[in-house]
This record gives C-alpha cells, structure tokens and sequence, in this order.
C-alpha cells in the first residue's frame, strides 16, 4: 500500500482502544499517568515533566506536512546479505520489528508540502531495530537526496538511530560513504539541508548524514552523541554526568544550531525555510512532484 | 591475550631448536625433520585461519604500523594540528615522494609499545586528527596531490572530550571531504579497520586490504556489546561480521587483496610492505590517467552501487 493512503487511514480510522490499561501511559521520566489522548494531542510530550516520547514516524510526518505525502524508495526492501543468525535469523528480527513498528524499514522518505512549502522529508522511527542504518536506511535516504537535487527542494530529516546495523556488517557502514555522497553533491547544488536529530541519535548515522546539515536542529532532551554512552562508560570506568550527549550539552558545546521543543518544530523548520527558500522557486518545485497537491 | 601470539610460542620454541641443532653441528637428516615438522606446524596453525584469528593477526604486536610503511617512503614531511585545537598523535599526516611522485599521506597510527600506544592513544583518533585529516585531504585536492590513506583503528575515540567536540561532526566531515577532492584517493586498511572511524579515511577510488587484514562495521567487542550485552563475545562476532579480505572482496567494498606470508606479515616485514607499496603504487599509476571529473564520477558510482536489498512492494499491515 502506497503511503499516502496508509496515512489517509491512519488519519480517518481512529485505533479503537479497548484495553483499559491502553488508554494510560506510564511518563518514563516523572512517572506520571498520562491519558494516552490527551499525550497524543499534545504531540507525545508529557503534560507534567515535559518529557518528548519517541515518535513514529507517521506520527512525526503527520505532525510536520499539510496533507499528502509521496514516498520515495518505499519499494526497497531488506535483504540478508551476511546469511545472520545468533540467537534468531535476522530476517526473523525484521519480522517482528515489522510487526512492531507498522513499517517496512527504520527510514520514510518521500515529497510532501509545509505550510504550503515543498520539501524532501525523511523521518527515521527507532522502533524498526532501533532505526539501525543498513542498506534500505542508506538507499532511501541516498535516493531522496538524488530526487531532491533534480527538483530542487529543501531536504529535512529526521533522525533517530542506534547507529550502523550490525546484521549487515560492512554493507551497513558503507551506507555512511554512500549517503553522504549524496548529501554532498546536493548542498554543492546549492540546496538547503536541515537535519533534526530526535532521540537518540547516535554511531553511524551521527556520523553521516545527521551531523552534514545547514542547519542543524536538536529536539529538546534527545540523546546525541558518536559513542554510545555505555561505551564511553566502560572505556573510561566512570559515570557520566546526566546532561552528557543531550541535546543542551550540545548546544553549549557548539555542535548543534538550536535546541527546539516538539511542539514548536513546526514552526521553527517553517521559518529556515521562510529564510533561505526563495518563495519564487516553489511553484517550480511543485511542477517538480506532480503528485503534490497544495492546499 | 592475543591467539596469534599464543599460537606463536610453538612455532617460536620450534625455531630456536632448529637454530640450537645447526650451531651444534648436528646431521642434515635431523634439522631436516624438525624443518619438516615446523612447516606442517605453520601450515597446521596459519593454513586456515578463524575470522576470530585474523582480528588477532591484525592486532599482532608485531604486524607492521604506519610508522613502518612511512618508513620505506623516499620523504615524508608531517604536517600538524587541526588550527583549532591541538595535534593528535593519533593521526599522521603529511606531504611525502613516493615512487617518484609527490603525494598527501594520511594515517592511523598505533604504537609499537605501551608508551608509544598511550601517547598515540592506541591508533583511536580523535576529532581534532580528523579535522586535520580533513584539512590535510583539502590542501591535496588543491594542489592536485593524491591522497593515500593507511587505515588501522579499532575505531574512533570513544571519550568525552571527543563527544564535547562532536566526533560525529568531524568524521562526517571527512567524509564529505572525501565525496568532494577530485584527486586519486586510494586507501589501505594495513592492521584493523573498525567502524566510522575507519571509514573517515576509507571513501576512496581504490581500496586495498592485506590479507589478514580486518575491516567490520564495529570491533567485535563493540559488535558483541550492542547486540549481546556482552563485550566477552567478541569471537562470536567475529564469526558473524564477514570482516575478512575475502568477504570484502566479495561485497565489492574492497579492490584488491594483498597476499601475505604464512604466519602473517610481520614474518617479512619488508617484502611484505613492498608488495603493498606497489599494489598502492600500480593503483596510482591507474587513477592519474582519469580525469578529476571521472574520478568524481566513478567515486560517486562505486560507493552508489554497494548494499543488497530487494525490490518489491509488500502491503503494510494497517495500524
């Protein structure tokens, strides 16, 4: 099923909630009981502490574009290149991350239309095996940085990843020489690339395409870093301290642009592109996707 | 404990044994045997190694470093520091004559001890080696010198000074660089290849791997970690992560796979480095032919083409 209509669905067909204990989610930062409508109105930020829940990826597209949404690359589907077996196959881990996340790899990519402003997005979701990057993560996202060239829009990614996946060894690291080929070659073009890194964005990933952005946006409280924490824990045999790899420790380190709230994503992303985007290309870029309608 | 070395002490024991009959004087017929019986031995133990031995044999003590290929150059002058921070040791970086032309040398450095090793933090660079690196790679493509990488790291310093400086940013950096030169770049994983911080000198025209060599997605006892929990399982990582020249080759990640001795490079140190010279050197010849927009090209191309993946719409279940 093509995207657009399985967001259609998603949108029209309320998930009819019939377990009792469905409708409460637990805030894993203050604790707090949280009525699982009213979190999901207010964009899976906890109402109390302010904690950002994970999104999925069709939460989070649905909360960035107008209306339609073109996927780009949705035909890649993972392979098994290393034959991986531990203690199950990985074309069973696939399965069941399937299953889970509603979705056919860790990564969506397509066309869609902010406030009218057409743009490249990529939304990765960390419930697709912790949004690893293998070979589907790398050729979607390769892909869309080559569609978006030729059309000339702005690129807005969404990052959320444990890093490279393990289960397809090197084919998954050189998905980081492969993306940020593509990358390259679009900011040489001259068009614009903001990158969002969500929690957590860590390893491969940090490393490639997330950390090459224009503009580089950290949601608040996501966990950023190359390392990842319990790693660097057992090289040096100490604690961290809590705010290590936030994205406000970031901020103060210098290596992000901004620390942005969920709820003024948005907004924030509209006005980079207010700043950079000249209004006058867009009509050009929408005659670029056909298949986008503006509202 | 390195298995390598373990295996070793026979063959090492074996040695000296042979060495002690031939001062003594002692009959033909009897070194002969012993001769004979060190040869199976080194067939028996290097003929057919685990890809868990050759993760060993690339972190031998004695395989050669960095320090041992610059060595052999006709001049190398290094050049320091990233302009912002400090030097790392880590990395070596520099102009250098090789076979008659003028090339940038980039490379990983381990140490040869324990002291040596601490000072160049066990080959684990840092961001500011890689902002070097990446400063060093732009300085080439500006005077058209190519660039040869030597890569040997378990992988990039996990530390917090590095995450404060953002390790992440400074190796995507170098591989933007590495997208961009449109200089040769050819890259040769000498001893351990380990993840993004590898690969930061890995995107290259041409790569080369020694036989023994390995180059994984993370280290085996990285690998472990993350999906076991469990760092001590690294020799069953190792088996999983199709890190060895021949898997590689395979794969089309690496070009050209640089036989080595029985019982690994480091028992022929010089002639082994001068096989790998002239692979480094023959690839060279090959790309100063092309030009920089071909190898733009071609670059892009060979790295566009790498993952396997199946083709084919499956509904999604509905939410």
């Amino acid at each position: 099923m093509p995207m657009p209509e399985w967001l259609r669905l998603r949108r029209s067909n309320e998930q009819p909630v019939t377990d009792e204990a469905a409708l409460w989610t637990k805030c894993p930062s203050c604790g707090e009981l949280l009525y699982r409508k009213e979190l999901e109105a207010s964009l899976w930020v906890c109402m109390r502490c302010g904690h950002h829940f994970r999104m999925s990826a069709f939460d989070r597209i649905s909360m960035i574009v107008d209306g339609d949404f073109v996927e780009v690359g949705g035909e890649v589907m993972p392979g098994d290149p290393l034959n991986w077996v531990d203690r199950r196959a990985y074309i069973q881990k696939l399965e069941t991350a399937r299953e889970r996340s509603q979705l056919s790899e860790a990564v969506v990519a397509g066309f869609a239309t902010i406030d009218g402003s057409p743009v490249a997005l990529a939304v990765m979701d960390f419930q697709f095996r912790g949004g690893t990057m293998g070979t589907v993560v790398g050729e979607r996202i390769t892909r869309l940085f080559e569609e978006a060239t030729a059309r000339r829009l702005p690129c807005i990614i969404f990052t959320a990843s444990g890093g490279a996946r393990m289960e397809e060894g090197m084919l998954a690291l050189m998905q980081m020489a492969k993306t940020t080929q593509a990358v390259q070659r679009f900011m040489d073009d001259g068009n614009l690339y903001v990158s969002v890194l969500t929690d957590p964005t860590t390893g491969g990933v940090s490393a490639s395409f997330a950390f090459q952005a224009d503009i580089i946006i950290a949601e608040a409280r996501a966990s950023i870093g190359f390392a990842g924490r319990r790693v660097i824990e057992q090289t040096i045999r100490q604690k961290l301290p809590e705010n290590f790899q936030t994205a406000e420790f970031l901020l103060e380190k210098g290596a992000v642009d901004m620390v942005i709230e969920r709820a003024h994503m948005r907004d924030t992303l509209l006005k980079v592109l207010d700043y950079t985007i000249d209004r006058r290309r867009i009509s050009r870029a929408i005659m670029a996707v056909p298949e986008l309608t503006v509202s | 404990m390195n298995v390598i070395v373990e295996r070793e002490k026979t063959l090492v024991e074996l040695e000296h044994a042979i060495a002690d009959l031939r001062t003594r004087g002692a009959g033909r017929d009897e070194v002969r045997l012993l001769e004979r019986k060190y040869a199976e031995l080194q067939q028996d133990i290097f003929g057919n190694l685990t890809p868990w031995q050759r993760v060993n044999m690339a972190r031998h003590p004695k395989r050669p470093v960095a320090s041992d290929y610059i060595a052999t150059l006709e001049a190398f002058d290094e050049l320091h520091g990233d302009r912002h921070f400090r030097d790392d040791p880590a990395l070596v970086g520099g102009f250098a004559k090789f076979r008659g032309r003028r090339i940038m040398l980039l490379s990983q450095q381990k140490g040869r001890d324990t002291k040596e090793n601490i000072r160049r933090n066990f080959g684990m660079v840092s961001p500011e080696g890689y902002r070097k690196a990446k400063r060093l790679m732009e300085l080439a493509a500006r005077f058209g010198l190519p660039i040869v990488t030597l890569i040997d790291t378990s992988g990039a310093d996990p530390g917090i000074g590095s995450e404060e400086r953002s390790q992440s940013e400074a190796i995507a950096a170098c591989l933007t660089t590495l997208s961009k030169v449109r200089v040769p770049v050819v890259a040769t994983i000498i001893g351990e290849g380990g993840s993004g911080g590898a690969l930061a000198l890995g995107l290259a025209d041409y790569v080369i791997m020694p036989q023994h060599s390995v180059y994984s997605v993370a280290s085996p006892e990285g690998c472990a970690a993350i999906l076991w929990g469990d760092s001590s399982r690294a020799e069953e990582a190792a088996e999983h992560l199709k890190l060895t020249s021949d898997d590689l080759r395979a794969f089309g990640i690496v070009d050209e796979i640089v036989p080595e001795p029985l019982g690994g490079a480091h028992r022929d140190t010089t002639n082994f480095i001068e096989r790998v010279t002239n692979a480094i050197d023959a690839a060279l010849n090959r790309l100063s032919s092309k030009t920089p927009q071909t190898l733009f090209t071609e670059r892009y191309d060979k790295y566009r083409r790498i993952g396997q993946w199946r083709s084919q719409m499956e509904p999604l279940a509905r939410a």
